[in-house]
C-alpha cells in the first residue's frame, strides 16, 4: 500500500517536473541566448519603444472595455438562470476557441469595408481597419472572453445570502453588486483579468489580418518580433524576452492585487 | 483499504487513452508508403503554380508558403525543408554562402504591379501619391517589400514621399498585401503580377508599371543542406525549368528565367 502510494508520489512530481521543463525551457532559453547588454540596448531602438507603448495603450483601451462592459455581463450570467443560458455562455465563450487567423478573417468579414457593418461604420465616419483603434477591436475581441468566463464563474461563487443581506439592510441591486458582489469576487475577477491582459499583450493574427502592420500605428510587440525575425534574429529574441519580462510582471501585479485585503474592485 | 471512489474508476483510463490519441494524431502525418513527402518551402507568391505543379506531376509534396526571407530565417534556425523556392535571388545565395542550401537555381521571373479593385479610379503609379489612397506594401525584409522600395526610389522625391506617406500597412508576406486588397481595407498594393492573376476572381486588377521602374524579379531554388529526400528535391528543381512545373508557372503567369 505504501508503495504504491510512494510510486504514485513519484508518478505526481515526476509529471509536474516534466510539465515545469517542457514549458519553461523555451522561455530559459531566450535568456541564455541574448545577453542582458542586448536586452537593454534593443529596447532604446525607437522601433521597440514605439511597439512596446501602442502595446501597452491598446491593452489597456481593450482591457477598459473588457472591465466595464464584461463585468456587469458577467454578473448577469453568474447570477440570473434563464432559458437559453447555456446558449449565450457558450457563445460567448466562442472566441476562445476560434484560431486568431478565424478571429482576423470574422472582423473582417463583420466590421470591415466590405463587411456587414462596414458601410454603417463608414457613415458613422467611424475608421476601424489598418487603424489603432483597429487594434483595439481585435484584442477585445481575442480577450474579452478570458476575462467574462472567470467573472462569470466568480460571480456565481458569491454566497447568494450575503448579497440578499445587503439587500434587506435596504441597499439597490446596484449598491449590492458594487459594495458586496465585486470585492466579494474580486480574486476571480482579478485573475480572469490577467488571462485576458497576457492574451491581449500576446495577440498576433487577428491584429495582423484586421488593423494591419504599421510601426507606431498598428504594430504592437508581437508584430514587431515577428518582422525582426527575418532581418535579425538576436533582436527579434531580445524583445521577445523584453515582452516576457513585461508581461511577467503584469501578471504578477495583478495577482498580488488580487491578494490584496485592500481590494475593493477589478484592478 | 479504502473502496476507489467511482471518480477514480472512470478517470484512470483517461491518461493512457489520452496518450494513445496523442501518438496516433502525431503518427497520422507519416508515410503509408514507407517514403516521406518531398518538404517544400515556398515563397508565398508561388503557391498557385506549386499546387498545381505537385498536382499535375503527382509529386508527393507537403508545402508551406510564407515570406521567403522567414522562410530562410527557419533555415538559419535549423529547419530543413527539401526545397527552397525564394521570390528573389539574393537570399537563396545568401543562405548558400552560409553553406546551408546548395547552389541556387534561377527558375522564374516576374514583374512588379499595382494591385487595384476591378473599379478602381487608380490608374497610373502618379495617382497613388494623391492625398488619402490607402496603400499595402511589404515589409522591409520580405522581397515584394524591397522590391516595392526599390520601384518607389526610383521616382522622383517629392512623389515618392508622396506615396510613402500614403502606405498604411507593411504586411509580412504578399498574401496580406493581397488580403487587404479583396477586403478593400486599401486602395491598392504593390504585389506580383502573378497574384493579381491568382485573384482575379476576387475582382482585382493590375496596373503594369513603366519599364524604366521595374526591379528585376528572379525567383531561385536551392536544396536544402541535409535534406531528408535530396533526390527528389534535385528532380522538383528540374521540373521547374522544363515539364509540369515549367508550365505550371507560365499559366501562373510567370515568365521565363532571364
Amino acid at each position: 500500500m505504501s508503495a504504491r502510494r510512494l510510486l504514485f508520489g513519484g508518478l505526481l512530481v515526476g509529471c509536474l517536473a516534466l510539465a515545469l521543463l517542457f514549458l519553461c525551457l523555451p522561455i530559459l532559453a531566450m535568456f541564455v541566448d541574448v545577453p542582458p547588454g542586448d536586452l537593454v540596448s534593443s529596447l532604446g531602438e525607437p522601433d521597440a519603444l514605439d511597439a512596446l507603448w501602442l502595446s501597452l495603450r491598446t491593452s489597456l483601451a481593450a482591457l477598459a472595455i473588457i472591465i466595464v462592459v464584461g463585468t456587469p455581463a458577467a454578473y448577469f450570467l453568474g447570477t440570473r438562470s434563464f432559458r437559453g443560458h447555456s446558449l449565450v455562455t457558450t457563445l460567448i465563450e466562442l472566441p476562445l476557441v476560434l484560431p486568431p487567423a478565424v478571429a482576423g478573417i470574422a472582423l473582417l468579414a463583420a466590421l470591415g469595408p466590405k463587411g456587414l457593418l462596414g458601410g454603417t461604420l463608414e457613415d458613422a465616419g467611424i475608421a476601424l481597419v489598418l487603424q489603432t483603434a483597429g487594434v483595439v477591436v481585435a484584442l477585445t475581441f481575442v480577450a474579452a472572453p478570458f476575462y467574462m468566463r472567470q467573472a462569470q464563474e466568480a460571480f456565481a461563487a458569491v454566497d447568494r445570502a450575503q448579497l440578499e443581506a445587503a439587500r434587506t439592510l435596504g441597499s439597490s441591486e446596484a449598491t449590492a453588486f458594487a459594495r458586496v458582489a465585486i470585492p466579494a469576487a474580486g480574486q476571480g475577477l482579478t485573475a480572469g483579468l490577467a488571462l485576458a491582459w497576457g492574451r491581449a499583450l500576446g495577440e498576433f493574427g487577428a491584429t495582423l489580418m484586421f488593423a494591419g502592420s504599421f510601426p507606431g500605428i498598428t504594430e504592437t510587440v508581437p508584430l514587431a518580433i515577428f518582422s525582426r525575425f527575418a532581418l535579425d534574429f538576436t533582436s527579434a529574441l531580445a524583445l521577445s524576452a523584453v515582452l516576457v519580462v513585461v508581461s511577467a510582471a503584469l501578471l504578477l501585479s495583478v495577482k498580488l492585487l488580487g491578494r490584496s485585503p485592500l481590494l475593493g474592485g477589478p484592478g | 483499504m479504502r473502496k476507489p471512489s467511482p471518480f477514480a474508476r472512470r478517470a484512470t483510463p483517461v491518461l493512457p487513452a489520452s496518450l494513445a490519441i496523442a501518438a496516433l494524431a502525431v503518427g497520422c502525418g507519416g508515410d503509408d508508403e514507407g517514403e516521406e513527402p518531398l518538404v517544400v518551402s515556398a515563397a508565398s507568391s508561388l503557391e498557385t503554380a506549386f499546387t498545381e505543379y505537385a498536382d499535375e506531376a503527382g509529386i508527393d509534396a507537403k508545402q508551406s508558403f510564407a515570406g521567403s526571407d522567414e522562410l530562410a530565417a527557419q533555415i538559419r534556425q535549423g529547419v530543413t525543408p527539401d526545397v527552397y523556392a525564394a521570390a528573389d535571388a539574393s537570399l537563396p545565395y545568401e543562405l548558400h554562402a552560409e553553406g546551408l542550401v546548395s547552389e541556387p537555381v534561377i527558375f522564374a521571373a516576374n514583374t512588379l504591379a499595382i494591385g487595384v479593385p476591378e473599379d478602381s479610379e487608380i490608374r497610373s503609379i502618379g495617382d497613388l501619391a494623391e492625398p488619402g489612397v490607402k496603400i499595402a506594401i511589404g515589409a522591409p525584409s520580405v522581397p515584394v517589400g524591397s522590391y516595392t522600395r526599390e520601384v518607389i526610389g526610383r521616382l522622383p522625391g517629392p512623389e515618392a514621399e508622396a506615396i510613402l506617406d500614403n502606405v498604411r500597412t507593411q504586411e509580412p508576406e504578399v498574401a496580406g498585401i493581397v488580403g487587404k486588397l479583396t477586403q478593400r481595407a486599401v486602395d491598392a498594393g504593390f504585389v506580383y503580377a502573378t497574384d493579381v492573376v491568382a485573384a482575379e476572381d476576387a475582382g482585382l486588377r493590375a496596373i503594369r508599371l513603366p519599364a524604366s521602374l521595374q526591379p528585376g524579379v528572379a525567383y531561385g531554388a536551392a536544396v536544402v543542406d541535409g535534406a531528408e529526400n535530396p533526390e527528389g528535391a534535385r528532380e522538383f528543381i528540374e521540373g521547374l525549368l522544363e515539364g509540369d512545373g515549367a508550365e505550371a508557372l507560365k499559366r501562373a503567369g510567370f515568365l521565363p528565367p532571364p
